[in-house]
């Protein structure tokens, strides 16, 4: 195994830090400090389902924004400023290069989310005054929230190669949308009456990234169980596209003549 | 070892120019060179000749419209080939988030040097360009001569035997291009080959066992810089003063230039006696008798020149 | 010439996508499946406000009504059949689309219809289809559908028949409605639930709607109401045949051998029809028709 693209995901990872991009974690906390204050007269009940609601939301939101704005320029950027010139120089093949840019910018977004979980899991507490086995679906639902960003930006890496980061921007978010109203473009297919429509509409419903898989804020804010075949059914889910659209950038980028 | 240390055959690039309907750009025309293990080669052309080009060709950024190279044996389409070589390129751009000690760390992990070879190396290298003052500088502070140097440092770090350099000498002082050239001849001293471009003339002369001159994507010629311009005397240059108020002879005050408070004449070598008798006559006083010979720059004008005046195609991009 | 690496990825791009989006496509089917059944245990519907979601949507509300149209329609025909099934998101999802496009005529008749079916086609709630036709009225008033339909929800439901017949006569006020739309708002008003009136307005429902569902369930009204109507006509034939012979017939071959009737009666799914010991007309067990509930029987 190359242990080219571990090298190039680290430094990508230090870049992003001194970018000073994970200090959006104290727009969280602050976030979520104000928001245990504040609901922490109402009942836990319902104190829990807002502090959940809201801490998911954020954490997707968040990371969307992150997974993107920075995945958009993963590449663009090195072209653009030449600083792939020393680095193809080296002994590093080109999906080398994708694969560890991609692995930079997951790690940097596990590691946010993994004190924005922290950050979560605090308020939490601080609103129930103890651990709940509910608190374990949220967990998850945080792990679901990251596989979602996987998926998001490796997309925004495969754009990247070869559009700017302002055109990367709308196509990425483009699919998102579309791939989160992906079940609907199927259920406009079946209301409409030519069967053509209704076949190119499913392939499209399956082809296209469905990202309503991975939320399930509903099931972590009532606390109820979510069944293990799920759980690695998003996984494989996630892997395989981002397996293919690494292996599409590749194939683009192994062949571009850069500036 | 017979095999040369780069072998280039037939290399061309063609550029898409224009929107609507791009036509065919050439910026390199079948380029075949050969550079011997242990040589310093200097790859001559005004801006935009395709040097540059070349070298980018070479480390595969971008990829040629036809025509094949080989660098140590080994095609460049080889990533293990890049474990040989070391490149600085035209105007270097490194992160400049990172210190030099840590650009040089990461370079140096992607060749897979463990953690004391990586110090011993950063250390040793970072001393060699005259960096070690600003090892834990961030490279966003750095002068464009300390990029260079820094340029310089990645690109031999893993000693490399074959080191490709795009214009070394830009952009720093006469202090600082005086230790490129130390840097290059320590290179030559130590058996690697080395390739740099450069339009600095002089440079080549110096470094170079052998030169190539390239112009509009051509090669015009490849030869060590002696036999490339010949070593003939083609005149004599005199100078000297003449007494105050005295005129100079009829025959030389055409010819004749001021320099200063001093006269300069070229004459022909079969000239030159009689010119001193002249002189003579008129109570000169003989300051210097040189004989010229045509430099590389001679060489180059005459090349650049000829090239000029048949139509060029409208150029783009600089290469 | 890209040389050998790029044709070698490409080489494998056009090997392995087609391959991983199988491989997708298939497991998305199973997390569908999967999901599916963690939604059936907990009926969720995050934003139930209409007018919150008409902000949200950022100006895309009508495309996101057509959205929640889809889905009601996905929502209902997934469920029609479960024992039980109470269909509690349907009015939430039809409000929701008419409140993002008002002016979806389909939505509001799709839940006049199958919001007012008592169990098991539809929610049993014919005060929310009350609701969601009256939206419909006042944000479409040149749609003379719609008053129909709140007509027949007035007459056939409630029992309204004031209301019923105001609803009628609002509707043939629109330009271009049909005639008998007038006819229907006098004779409601003047005879209330009459067998008249309600083949006439499943009949016409039968006719101007577009949606299968509907369709099939208004034909099948149609057939229940014209078996009652031929069991009031037997059950008068039974007890003319009491008083003659001092007894029930056994059957509707006795009244047609006494010549009562002509030829054996057979319900409109072509079944024959019984008679009880008590002299009252029953459909034969296997016929698939049902009679309308008592509540719902016109008087003869």
């Amino acid at each position: 195994m190359s242990a080219i693209p571990g090298i190039v995901a680290v430094n990508t990872f230090r870049e992003a830090v001194r970018d000073r991009v994970l200090y959006n974690l104290i727009v969280f906390a602050l976030m979520m400090i104000g928001a245990s204050v504040l609901v922490g007269e109402i009942s836990i009940g319902i104190s829990r389902l807002v502090i959940i609601n809201l801490g998911l939301s954020a954490i997707s939101l968040f990371g969307l924004v992150m997974a993107v704005f920075i995945g958009v320029g993963l590449v663009y950027k090195e072209m653009e400023k030449r600083t792939l010139y020393s680095l193809l120089a080296k002994p590093v093949r080109r999906w080398e290069f994708l694969v560890g840019k991609f692995g930079g910018l997951l790690l940097t977004l596990t590691v946010n989310k993994f004190f924005m979980a922290l950050g979560l899991a605090a308020a939490l507490y601080y609103v129930s005054r103890e651990f709940l086995r509910a608190d374990a679906t949220v967990l998850l639902a945080i792990y679901f929230i990251l596989l979602e960003l996987a998926l998001v930006t490796a997309l925004a890496l495969f754009f990247s190669c070869f559009s700017s980061p302002m055109l990367s921007t709308l196509f990425t978010l483009g699919i998102y949308v579309a791939g989160f109203f992906s079940s609907d473009i199927r259920g406009i297919g079946m209301v409409t009456h030519s069967p053509a429509m209704q076949t190119t509409a499913r392939i499209i419903s399956y082809l296209l990234p469905n990202f309503r898989n991975f939320n399930v804020m509903a099931a972590a804010s009532h606390g109820d169980a979510i069944p293990f075949s799920l759980i690695w059914q998003n996984t494989a889910y996630a892997a395989l596209y981002v397996a293919l659209l690494l292996i599409a950038a590749s194939a683009i980028f192994s062949g571009r003549n850069l500036k | 070892m017979s095999t040369p240390a780069i072998e280039i055959e037939g290399l061309t690039k063609d550029y898409p120019v224009g929107f609507w309907r791009p036509r065919m750009r050439r910026s390199l025309d079948h380029l075949t060179l050969q550079v011997e293990d242990g040589e310093v080669f200097g790859f001559l052309g005004p801006n935009g000749a395709g040097k540059t080009t070349t070298l980018k060709v070479l480390m595969s950024i971008i990829f040629p419209s036809s025509g094949t190279a080989r660098v140590r044996g080994k095609s460049i389409d080889d990533v293990r080939m890049h474990r040989e070589i070391g490149y600085l390129p035209e105007q270097p751009y490194f992160y400049d988030y990172l210190t030099a000690r840590e650009l040089l760390d990461y370079y140096a992990r992607l060749f897979g040097f463990g953690a004391a070879d990586r110090r011993e190396r950063i250390t040793r290298f970072l001393k060699r360009v005259g960096l070690a003052q600003a090892a834990d500088v961030q490279l966003r502070k750095f002068s464009k001569g300390m990029l260079q140097r820094v340029g310089i440092a990645q690109a031999i770090l893993h000693d490399p035997q074959v080191i490709f350099l795009d214009e070394p000498m830009s952009g720093l002082d006469p202090v600082g291009r005086r230790e490129v050239r130390d840097i290059i001849h320590a290179l030559k001293r130590e058996g690697r080959t080395v390739f740099f471009s450069t339009h600095i003339l002089s440079d080549a002369e110096m470094l170079c066992d052998r030169v190539g001159v390239l112009v509009g994507g051509k090669l015009q010629g490849v030869g060590a810089p002696g036999d490339i311009v010949s070593m003939e005397v083609y005149a004599m240059e005199i100078l000297f003063e003449t007494p105050a108020g005295r005129p100079l002879p009829s025959s030389l005050a055409k010819s004749a230039a001021r320099v200063g408070g001093r006269h300069r004449v070229e004459v022909p070598e079969d000239q030159l006696y009689p010119v001193l008798d002249e002189l003579r006559s008129c109570e000169a006083r003989i300051l210097s008798i040189t004989p010229l010979r045509p430099t590389l720059e001679d060489y180059f004008f005459r090349l650049v020149g000829r090239e000029n005046s048949t139509p060029q195609p409208v150029e783009v991009a600089s290469g | 010439m890209s040389g050998r690496n790029h044709s070698r990825a490409l080489g494998l791009a056009l090997v392995a996508i087609p391959a991983l989006f199988v491989a997708i496509g298939f497991l998305q089917m199973r997390i569908e499946a999967a999901t599916r059944t963690v939604a059936q245990q907990q009926e969720q519907l995050l934003l139930r406000s209409g007018p919150m979601l008409k902000r949200l949507s950022l100006g895309y509300d009508s495309l996101l009504g057509d959205i929640y149209w889809t889905r009601a329609v996905q929502y209902y025909g997934s469920r029609v059949g479960n024992h039980g099934e109470k269909f509690e998101l349907l009015w939430p999802l039809l409000d929701i689309t008419t409140t993002l496009d008002p002016n979806l005529i389909v939505a509001y008749r799709f839940g006049a219809i199958f919001l007012s079916e008592p169990r098991p086609t539809g929610a049993d709630r014919s005060d929310l289809a009350v609701e969601l036709v009256k939206k419909g009225v006042a944000a479409n008033p040149n749609s003379w559908e719609l008053s129909s339909d709140l007509g027949f929800l007035y007459y056939w439901h409630l029992k309204d028949y004031q209301k019923a017949s105001a609803a009628y006569l609002q509707g043939s006020q629109v330009p271009n409605a049909p005639s008998w739309l007038k006819m229907m708002a006098a004779q409601v008003a003047e005879k209330g639930n009459s067998f008249s009136n309600s083949l006439g307005i499943w009949s016409e429902l039968y006719d101007t709607t577009q949606n299968e569902k509907v369709k099939k369930s208004a034909f099948q009204h149609l057939q229940s109401l014209h078996a009652l109507q031929d069991t009031f006509e037997l059950d008068k034939l039974a007890e003319q045949y009491r008083k003659q012979y001092g007894r029930y017939p056994a059957s509707t071959n006795e009244l047609s051998e006494r010549g009562l009737l002509q030829g054996i009666p057979l319900d409109p799914a072509g079944f024959p029809y019984t008679v009880g010991a008590d002299g009252k007309v029953q459909l034969d067990p296997n016929s698939p028709i049902i009679l309308p509930k008592a509540s719902e029987r016109p008087l003869p």
